[in-house]
């Protein structure tokens, strides 16, 4: 079982947008995201989803508008987990280098004790000292996860993590994602259409242009944000 | 302090993958092998000659290796976007920057040292007397490259023509500190050698100018 976050934390875009050249990737945004809550991102391919991910991780830089934190430690960087379509660790080291380097990074105490424990949590205790590079895509992203549950973030964000994964991993994933869920950790998760882990979301938004089209609590509009997201 | 420990993290990872694969230091160690070996059956100085032009052809072979090596240090970090998680994992980007330049320059370094018995053999030059000021000699002017070409690194990385842009990049930016580095290794293999002072505080003097840039600017560098 992960452990609970030290204080989730919620977020509030204020019209945000953010331009590549001419075009935008982010149009006017303003959401507002409660401590706690799951929220599923569901839109076309182009829509946005990444880069709002991105922003929310400070990753990228808006154009235009703010984002502002609430709760949490009060600190101006919170600890953010961020699971992207890449999988964001070294294919030359070790799973278990992987995560002991960037629990120092983040200033984890007994970061060797507390990667051995995320290992096992994610099911690769056995293939710890084996190179990432070996890995198959499923086992990456277990990796991926790991890395990203290691400073017990108040905020995780997931840019379609079931990409690439099979049944069974799927599975695992979503699995791990409602328990993550059930501490109350605030969660953001693009998602590429329905599937099980859409049904782990407490609130859903459907971008379109970069600009937020459709808001719904779960409910009987629920499905259709994915549905009429054409994914 | 923190901001030491967290590179001296990224740095034992730098050279922790660099040994595993070996990539960048059997490359330009081969590279600088091979245009020194060339320089000197081409030109098959005497040891006069070789006290006046040596020094450039070295420092001419250390700059085309670092343009080799500097290239990938950023790329390799977009392999698998490793870039964005080591910028959520520290809240310093500068950080970043000082493990990719300590990293760079010992590569450099070590690239250097043993190329100076090859460059000793093959342009019958001895310098064993000299040994400390060359080796300061080397050090700043390698930190020099360092911090202009890993600069230049993140923001060619980014760039759609990334491998023509860092060497033409780097050049220009470049000439004053090769400038200085050559002369100040030209007076350190003279018969009666000597250490020019002068030459040393415009190299230190050159590095700390970019190293606080850097700084100042460092994080802008790696935003998306």
């Amino acid at each position: 079982m992960p452990a609970a976050p030290v204080r989730s934390i919620g977020l509030q875009f204020d019209q945000v947008d953010k331009r590549y050249g001419a075009v935008y990737a982010l149009r006017n945004l303003t959401l507002s995201i409660a401590a706690g809550e799951c929220m599923a991102i569901a839109g076309r391919n182009g829509s946005g989803k990444t880069t709002l991910l991105r922003v929310a991780a400070q990753l990228v830089r808006p154009t235009r508008g703010s984002i502002s934190f609430c709760g949490g430690t009060g600190h101006p960087k919170p600890q953010i987990g961020f699971v992207g379509h890449s999988t964001m660790v070294y294919d030359e080291l070790t799973a278990a280098e992987n995560l002991i380097f960037f629990a120092k990074l983040q200033g984890v105490a007994e970061a060797k004790t507390w990667a051995d424990e995320l290992l096992r949590e994610v099911g690769l205790e056995d293939r710890k000292d084996s190179l990432v590079r070996t890995f198959s895509r499923g086992m990456r992203q277990r990796v991926a996860i790991a890395r990203a549950l290691l400073a017990q973030p108040s905020l995780l964000l997931f840019d379609e993590p079931a990409t690439g994964l099979d049944a069974e991993s799927n599975a695992w994933l979503t699995e791990h994602v409602r328990k993550l869920r059930d501490t109350r950790c605030t969660i953001l998760m693009s998602l590429h259409g329905e599937s099980p882990m859409a049904r782990l979301a407490t609130r859903a938004v459907r971008l379109e242009g970069g600009s937020v089209i459709a808001d719904t609590q779960r409910g009987a509009m629920f499905q259709s944000i994915f549905a009429a997201a054409g994914c | 302090m923190a901001l030491l420990s967290k590179a001296a993290v990224l740095l034992g990872k730098e050279v922790r993958t660099e040994f595993r694969s070996r990539e960048l230091l059997s490359t330009t160690i081969v590279f600088v092998l091979v245009v020194v070996v060339v320089f000197s059956f081409t030109f098959d100085p005497t040891t006069n000659e070789s006290r006046r032009f040596g020094p450039g052809l070295l420092w001419m072979a250390f700059l085309f290796a670092a343009s080799l090596m500097l290239q990938p240090c950023f790329l390799r970090e977009q392999v698998n976007d490793t870039l964005s998680a080591l910028r959520l994992a520290v809240s310093d980007p500068f950080a970043i920057f000082l493990a990719k330049i300590s990293a760079n320059t010992l590569f450099l370094l070590l690239t250097e040292l043993l190329m100076l018995p090859v460059f000793a053999a093959l342009f019958n030059v001895s310098f064993a007397a000299q040994l400390p000021g060359i080796l300061l000699t080397f050090f700043l002017g390698s930190l020099g490259i360092s911090v202009v070409g890993t600069a230049l690194a993140v923001i060619s990385a980014q760039a759609r023509m990334r491998e023509l842009l860092l060497p033409l990049l780097l050049l220009p930016l470049l000439t004053p500190i090769l400038v200085v580095s050559t002369e100040v290794t030209i007076r350190l293999m003279q018969p009666e050698p000597y250490m020019e002072w002068k030459g040393i505080g415009l190299m230190a003097g050159f590095d700390v100018v970019f190293l606080t840039v850097l700084w100042l600017f460092g994080e802008y560098l790696l935003e998306e």
